[in-house]
């Protein structure tokens, strides 16, 4: 039994390192992407770039330009007097938004005790707009609240007291310096392993199929779990292999704290990784051609990784889709990653996330071994 | 002629005779797009946050009662200690803890200066960042409305206009970029394994000894498959629409017809794919573990391309979808015309002009 898995080991290997168009594919391929996308996951919003409007031409309306042009989150793209230039700056997406202040914006202030700014803001990208808002509001509370100091001083009818502030301190937990690539890193690698391992055997025995091959194996005396197992367990490896390799090398490379033991992280990515490939040997039973394989394999990665919590969070999504996200693998490892390397999880902390992994894998793994048939 | 016409008819039988990929094919693109529509969200809803009230007088009620309020926050637990907060953060539930400092109300009355402290898990750093901002501006609101107007002399306001997403739908964004990156992936996926099938079943030697020019083969492979995507990218503009909708503001024959560029760009990427590569299995690796990441993650779909360093934003530009994003949005939202999007046209047709002769320079006519 172990002699006949050992022997369909070495053949795929075998396989798998004569093939050199593939070899590269499979291991540079993923730690390129690694490096270099873990560089793009950010939603932090700075260098809005914005047009300003200045009718009024006062001291007043002078200082809220000035303001806008010390803010770390503005950049002035121009300066006009006209809101057509202004509104074609923003549908040619020279500017994110532009303000207006209107004529006669001080006099009238002074008169009527209140006067209005203008904000336009390109809101496609609908976090970005309302989030450009809010700078722009705390732009003009700073400049309201210099104003009532002028005045105090000046009249001395009010006292320090009756203008009421609320200070705001805030401090960031386990990421004090929002370093992004702390949290993207080991994701990207997650996702990158689930890809290749779910891909590799999804291909494997559909490939054989296509080619006719697995027609010679159907007549050997190899039983189906031994075929499988001879199968699966060089993916494996790679996988795992490029999971502790990825990590290393991104710790390299980007320094990213990690608190907890890596036996933790291994252990459940070990699990994870049957699972994975679990996947991939469920679609490589009920598909007839590579192409098809492939298709299953792209939506089920699509659905995994656009739903597993790394690029947007989970919390944001409706109730029905959180919970179709407790079916989803890379959801847990991602948890799993967060707790473990960022909040020192041991493994009582994730119990559950090995339970569950556990569970599935069982359940994957036994449907795909029961639909294998060696009659075609 | 007629031998050209054969051999199209001849893919489209291959394509239709495989109902099984027949059905992914249209099925996919539909369930991901209704799927992804409603749950893909930069949107901060019902965060939980935990609130240390050291006070709990009037005031941080009030202003409690006004983060609560909003659409953001629900309130996960009361905390009492310093300690507590810790433990709440551990369980991996809560995203925020707001913290009013003792005598709250008497120190603002006294003093006209309290401290409230927000801790923010930023093991995300993403929402993390965005609940701060939420959290701030609700309380920045609070101190304006606060203060009565007749202490302070005079009062600037601002009066926003949201342009063309004045509702700041999620979908807005994602509907465009879904369908970019599902076109660019169907599209170079199955062209990419066109030739190589051929190759890997013995069946090109065929293609290759028939009077058909290899420019021909090509062609004819391609046309089925633009057809087939061409039937996805209105499917998902429909569902956009009458499902999510998301309008279509610009000029919709325009609208199609940069469809149409961008699915022979990713067709003819995968010719390209198809052409260097010897089995289906090195193509499809190529196509979609290669396209995959990149493309979801630097054509700007889920992250603004310019909050990306230099080096990523110049990386990005080598991406026909990131080029394609911009279209889409542009005709799509805002309504603009060819003298806006010009550029980006120009630089997808260069694609497709560089893509097909690379396909055809490294297309062998012997094997």
């Amino acid at each position: 039994m172990i002699r006949v898995i050992k022997f369909l080991i070495i053949k795929e290997f075998k396989q798998i390192f004569r093939n050199k168009s593939m070899l590269p594919l499979i291991f540079m391929m993923p730690l390129l992407q690694l490096l270099i996308l873990a560089n793009a996951a950010t939603f932090e919003i700075k260098n809005l770039n914005i047009v300003i409007i200045d009718k009024d031409q006062t001291s007043l309306s002078r200082n809220i330009a000035g303001k806008f042009k010390g803010s770390k989150y503005f950049n002035i793209v121009g300066y006009t007097f006209n809101q057509k230039t202004a509104e074609r700056e923003i549908q040619n997406r020279h500017a994110d938004l532009y303000i207006e202040i209107p004529n006669n914006f001080e006099r009238d202030l002074i008169r009527e005790q209140t006067n209005k700014i203008l904000v336009v803001v390109n809101a496609i990208d609908g976090a970005k707009g309302s989030i450009s808002n809010f700078y722009v509001q705390n732009i003009i509370n700073d400049v309201n609240k210099e104003i009532a100091e002028k005045y105090l001083i000046q009249s001395n009818t009010l006292v320090a007291a009756d203008f009421k502030q609320i200070d705001l301190n805030y401090s960031f937990w386990y990421n004090p310096d929002l370093n992004y690539k702390t949290f993207m890193v080991p994701g990207i690698l997650v996702l990158l392993v689930t890809l290749i391992g779910t891909f590799l055997s999804s291909m494997n025995i559909v490939r054989e199929k296509e080619i006719g091959t697995l027609e010679s194996i159907n007549v050997t005396p190899i039983n189906k779990i031994q075929f499988i197992i001879g199968k699966q367990t060089p993916i494996w490896i790679i996988g795992m292999f490029e999971l502790v390799f990825g990590l290393t090398l991104a710790e390299l490379v980007y320094h990213i704290p990690f608190l907890g033991s890596p036996v933790v992280l291994f252990t459940f990515g070990a699990l994870y990784l049957s699972l994975a490939l679990g996947v991939g040997l469920l679609i490589s039973t009920v598909t007839e051609t590579q192409q098809q394989a492939m298709f299953f394999t792209w939506f089920f990665m699509m659905l995994f990784i656009l739903l597993g919590g790394l690029f947007t969070a989970i919390e944001n999504m409706p109730a029905w889709a959180q919970t179709i996200t407790l079916f989803n693998p890379i959801r847990y490892f991602i948890e799993v990653v967060r707790l473990v390397m960022l909040k020192g999880a041991g493994f009582a902390d994730v119990k559950n996330h090995l339970i569950v992994i556990s569970i599935m894998s069982v359940v994957i793994n036994g449907l795909a071994v029961f639909r294998y048939r060696k009659t075609t | 002629m007629r031998k050209f016409y054969g051999f199209v008819i001849k893919e489209f039988l291959h394509i239709f005779r495989d109902k099984r990929t027949l059905i992914i094919l249209f099925g996919m693109p539909v369930v991901q797009i209704l799927l992804f529509g409603f749950a893909i969200t930069n949107e901060i809803k019902d965060a939980n946050i935990a609130i240390l009230d050291l006070s709990k007088d009037a005031t941080t009620q009030k202003i409690t009662n006004k983060i609560l309020s909003s659409k953001y926050f629900l309130l996960y637990q009361n905390l009492n200690t310093y300690d507590e907060i810790e433990k709440v953060f551990r369980t991996g539930k809560i995203k925020e803890v707001v913290i009013f400092e003792q005598k709250f109300e008497e120190q603002m009355k006294k003093t006209g200066k309290a401290n409230v402290q927000i801790i923010v898990d930023a093991a995300d750093p993403n929402t993390g960042n965005t609940i701060l901002n939420y959290t701030t501006a609700i309380i920045n609101n609070f101190v304006r409305e606060y203060n009565p107007t007749s202490n302070i002399p005079y009062f600037i306001d601002i009066q926003s206009r949201l342009r063309y997403n004045p509702e700041l739908k999620g979908v807005f964004l994602f509907v465009p970029g879904l369908i970019a990156i599902i076109l660019m992936l169907v599209s170079a996926m199955m062209s990419s394994i066109s030739l190589t099938k051929e190759k890997e079943t013995g069946t090109m030697e065929v293609l290759l000894v028939s009077p058909v020019k290899p420019a021909q083969v090509i062609i004819a492979k391609v046309i089925p498959y633009s057809l087939l995507s061409f039937i996805n990218a209105v499917t998902i503009l429909l569902l956009g629409k009458f499902v999510f909708g998301v309008p279509i503001v610009g000029n919709l024959p325009f609208l199609l017809s940069e469809v149409i560029l961008f699915i022979l760009t990713s067709l003819s990427l995968g010719i390209f794919i198809s052409t260097v590569t010897s089995s289906q299995q090195v193509a499809l690796m190529i196509s979609l573990v290669g396209l995959m990441l990149p493309t979801i993650l630097l054509s700007g779909f889920i992250y603004p391309i310019e909050n990306m360093p230099l080096f990523l934003q110049i990386i990005s530009n080598i991406l026909p979808a990131r080029w394609f994003l911009i279209i889409l949005r542009d005709v799509m939202l805002k309504g603009s015309d060819i003298t806006y999007v010009w550029k980006e046209t120009l630089i997808l047709f260069g694609f497709l002009l560089f893509f097909i002769g690379l396909s055809v320079k490294n297309y062998k006519v012997r094997l």
